[in-house]
């Protein structure tokens, strides 16, 4: 019996390795040879993998940053600084939704807190109905109901028509500011071509249309778990 | 081999272009080049990639059997595109935000498979990264020329928000060339891209015609490229 040692060992792995080098020598008759294809979709599949592993592993952080960021800017687009001295992004509450208005199953509201008290809520949400699809929302509502600021986040909707809702192309968005489900009636809460309060834009009802009436689910929302959410604790 | 590079130049950005010769790639193309600065940022990732995966099919050309190079490539491709949009997300945020819909869009653009096939896998190395290059650069320059046309058609500016994509430093390229124009929807929909490719293609011939005729007035007369791929 031959003794299993490392000289040996050593010996029999070279072997293996320049028949395996050998088969590198003619590289027509290789690449004809059915098992090394196979091998070699093996190989690369694995080291593909392999690689977008190693890129997700170095990135994720940096993304996650990015995207804290992305929405504190938009947080801090409808929350007014002066409300609240706690980390709005921490203190998130998701509130299951179904059907009230928001567009989604399950609601997460960030809780701005002044001194320990709830003084203002944001959340996001969706408007259904816009002319491509869904707007995606957010919305600011203070304690009492009253809206602080509505950004539409994401849309699809027509280039130099439905995208006036953005800030960046018209300021039609500021004029939800202040408005609350008390001081504007359910009449109010249209378009004015509606008989409502809010302008339309020339050529583009659709997309007005499904903010307004986003932005009133919204804070039918926030009314029906008003209670809940101001008596918020850590 | 100078000779040559500047053959492979002269096909990428002109004779042999991606989008005016070859007529391929239309679906980033059309998607994109609503503004000349999204236009910019998509042609110089796609030129990144290019580059990057026509390199490495020519290093492993030799190791890759025709039976199995198609799934290779597509795997090789598919890793590179998504490794860019993974990088670009963590690091150059801002741009990301602008392009970030268009760089799996990357994918598809068969250009991109297309040179792997009939370029890289045939020839060495560093022709095969200046072909990424140069064909990057060609495709670059279509989408600027369309963006532009369509901008200025369509809104009435030139390099809109160039700089979210470029920096600050970058702020005077972004010019209202007509004033209190009220716009030209039409252009800046998908419909109008279509249209103003026509009229661009139609444009690139008819130049391409003039160019041919003028050396048969000369005693040498040059071999018109006869390869199209």
């Amino acid at each position: 019996m031959i003794a299993l040692n490392k000289e040996t060992l050593l010996q029999f792995a070279l072997l293996r390795w320049q028949r395996l080098r050998r088969n590198f020598d003619d590289l027509d008759a290789l690449r004809q040879r059915l098992d090394y294809q196979t091998y070699l979709l093996a190989v690369c599949a694995l080291a593909a993998s392999l690689l977008l592993g190693i890129g997700d592993l170095v990135t994720k952080e940096a993304i996650a940053e990015r995207q804290a960021e992305d929405l504190r800017a938009t947080l801090g687009q409808v929350l007014p600084e002066a409300l609240y001295d706690n980390d709005v992004l921490a203190s998130l509450r998701v509130i299951p939704s179904a059907g009230e208005g928001t567009g989604l199953d399950r609601t997460e509201v960030f809780v701005a807190k002044k001194g320990g008290e709830v003084s203002a809520v944001a959340f996001k949400m969706l408007a259904t109905g816009g002319y491509a699809g869904d707007l995606t929302l957010m919305v600011g509502v203070d304690r009492d109901g009253k809206i602080l600021g509505v950004r539409v986040i994401s849309h699809a909707e027509t280039p130099g028509l439905g995208d006036k809702v953005e800030t960046s192309k018209s300021g039609w968005i500021l004029g939800f500011n202040g408005r609350s489900l008390s001081n504007t009636s359910p009449q109010g809460w249209r378009v004015k071509k509606d008989g409502g309060d809010f302008d339309q834009f020339a050529g583009a009802t659709i997309t007005p249309r499904a903010v307004v009436k986003g932005v009133e689910g919204g804070l039918k929302f926030f009314e029906r778990h008003r209670q809940e959410l101001l008596t918020a604790t850590e | 081999m100078s000779e040559s590079l500047s053959r492979i130049a002269k096909e990428g950005l002109w004779s042999n272009n991606i989008v005016f010769s070859q007529s391929i790639a239309l679906c980033p193309l059309l998607a994109v080049t609503g503004t000349t600065t999204n236009g910019l940022g998509m042609g110089l990732a796609t030129t990144a990639v290019l580059m990057v995966c026509n390199l490495l099919i020519s290093y492993g050309r030799l190791l890759i059997p025709s039976e199995i190079r198609i799934p290779v490539f597509v795997a090789l491709i598919a890793m590179v595109v998504t490794l860019v949009d993974m990088l670009m997300n963590a690091w150059l945020h801002e741009l990301h935000k602008v392009l970030g819909l268009f760089i799996p869009l990357i994918v598809t653009n068969c250009a991109i498979l297309g040179r792997a096939e009939a370029y890289a896998s045939r020839k060495p190395p560093v022709y095969a990264l200046f072909d990424g290059l140069m064909m990057g650069l060609g495709f670059t320059l279509a989408l600027v020329v369309l963006g532009a046309a369509r901008e200025v058609s369509g809104s009435g500016t030139l390099f809109a928000n160039a700089s979210l994509l470029l920096g600050q430093g970058f702020a005077w390229l972004e010019t209202t060339l007509i004033p209190e124009y009220r716009g030209f929807l039409l252009m800046a929909l998908p419909p109008g891209g279509f249209l103003m490719l026509g009229f661009i293609l139609a444009g690139k011939r008819l130049l391409d015609k003039r160019l041919a005729r003028r050396p048969l007035r000369n005693a040498a007369i040059e071999q018109p490229l006869a390869e199209n791929v």
